[in-house]
């Protein structure tokens, strides 16, 4: 129902008829050539990002779950990272000797801000499971390793795509900010319209990064629901 | 070492900006909320404004704010405010929402008024959680205030963009290291005032829950 009234903001801003602020001329002159690969950048830099989080967030949730003392450690560090501010994050990066401006300070930045996230969810998904159902699974005779595969992670799953879904949201936001060190995407449309004081690509690029971030949304809510099969069937 | 005489001026606009900011949205934020709080239209209306405020990234609020309203600290101001409105909104109404049925009859059975169980239970019962909401708004927006520099607005992000572009590793550490401290120092003290915030009652309530 929210998803309503974020589509009509949309259509309010993309509705402005000022001919100084939106020039649609520039937009389908511009469309293949500027918008579309914008478009792809953003999506290439924000799907590799929550792809690399993933891969470290997974494996570290279901360890801190294991062994509990980690938790609040790991909660700390990752929440630390967190709370820097992107262009701070950024700034620090390109410092490391090694790191220039491009994708690859930004795409680490964007999988550090994940990090709190998606293990926080990982390891909340993990506590969903009943105990009684893991002895049960012990109880037929299934090793530790396919308890973990085949019947703590599915039942955790639900939980672990709400926390990607929160995590790509911010992502899609963030990676506009690092147009400003050369990494391309929205951003990039958003930055140039600053610095040429031409409001049609500020706008045409916010309009899509909020669309882009509401679709994924969207999208990973679906995905989410689709795993929950037993909450659906309770609905109907 | 760093000389930057303009270092002191820099840090003041970027906690001006962030403090008058969060003032302004607490200032408009808690009455909407205080107003709304029965209406079952509000609470469709503050999750409404809390899904937008997630999704729309802060630097486009703060880019779609400069076509109108031109460069300079008050456009800032204008964009950090309304990204610091909606977690206050939302928090503020599902907090005056989630004060159980239960307390407020019985408040009620006790002979308090209306406006004294709003002030001496809803209130302080929603404290907790509506500060939470403050706390996050206050760390978005000190975050946030590091882009005012992008459409003029000052702040410590002037430092970060200066050093970027000047190749000045010692400015781009500067400014970024501060601003990273500024952050967190931001997000350890709002938490520590949150848990001073929860009443005692609360507290012993939430340790029995436990």
């Amino acid at each position: 129902m929210g998803k309503v009234g974020t589509l009509a903001l949309l259509q309010d801003i993309s509705s402005i008829e000022d001919p100084r602020l939106i020039e649609w001329d520039w937009i389908r002159e511009n469309f293949w050539e500027d918008i579309v690969p914008a478009i792809q950048g953003h999506i290439y830099l924000s799907f590799v990002s929550v792809a690399i989080a993933l891969a470290i967030s997974l494996p570290t949730g279901v360890m801190v779950s294991r062994y509990r003392k980690a938790y609040a450690p790991v909660t700390f560090v990752t929440g630390l990272l967190y709370s820097i501010p992107s262009l701070a994050l950024f700034g620090i990066l390109i410092s490391i000797p090694g790191i220039t401006i491009g994708p690859t300070p930004v795409i680490i930045a964007l999988v550090a801000y994940s990090l709190l996230i998606m293990i926080r969810n990982t390891v909340a998904g993990l506590d969903t499971v009943p105990a009684e159902t893991i002895d049960a699974a012990r109880g037929m005779g299934l090793t530790n390793r396919q308890i973990l595969f085949k019947v703590e992670l599915p039942l955790a799953l639900p939980v672990i795509v709400a926390g990607i879904r929160i995590a790509t949201v911010t992502i899609i936001g963030i990676a506009t900010i690092g147009a400003y060190i050369a990494a391309g995407g929205l951003g990039k449309m958003i930055f140039d319209g600053i610095n040429t004081s031409f409001p049609t690509m500020i706008i045409t690029g916010a309009v899509l990064a909020t669309a882009l971030a509401v679709l994924a949304d969207l999208l990973l809510l679906a995905l989410e629901r689709r795993l929950r099969p037993w909450a659906r069937r309770r609905k109907s | 070492m760093l000389e930057r005489p303009d270092f002191t001026e820099l840090f003041i606009t970027h906690i001006e900006l962030s403090v008058v900011a969060l003032l302004i949205a607490i200032a408009i934020a808690l009455p909407v909320a205080l107003a709304i709080r029965n209406t079952p239209l509000g609470a469709a209306l503050a999750i409404n404004v809390g899904n937008i405020g997630r999704a729309v990234p802060s630097l486009a609020i703060l880019a779609l704010c400069q076509p109108f309203l031109g460069f300079g600290f008050d456009t800032a101001l204008v964009a950090l405010t309304a990204l610091a409105i909606p977690p206050i909104l939302i928090n503020a109404s599902t907090g005056l929402r989630e004060v159980s049925r239960e307390v407020i009859d019985a408040a009620r059975g006790m002979g308090l008024s209306g406006s004294q169980i709003l002030t001496g239970i809803q209130m302080p019962i929603a404290a907790p959680v509506i500060f939470a909401g403050i706390r996050t708004s206050a760390v978005q927006v000190v975050a946030s205030a590091t882009l005012a520099t992008f459409i003029g607005g000052g702040g410590l992000g002037d430092l970060i963009v200066e050093g970027t572009q000047l190749n000045d590793t010692t400015l781009l550490l500067a400014g970024s290291l501060s601003v990273a401290v500024l952050a967190i120092i931001t997000e350890v003290g709002f938490g520590a005032l949150e848990r001073g915030m929860t009443p005692k009652g609360l507290k012993v309530a939430q340790k029995r829950a436990r």
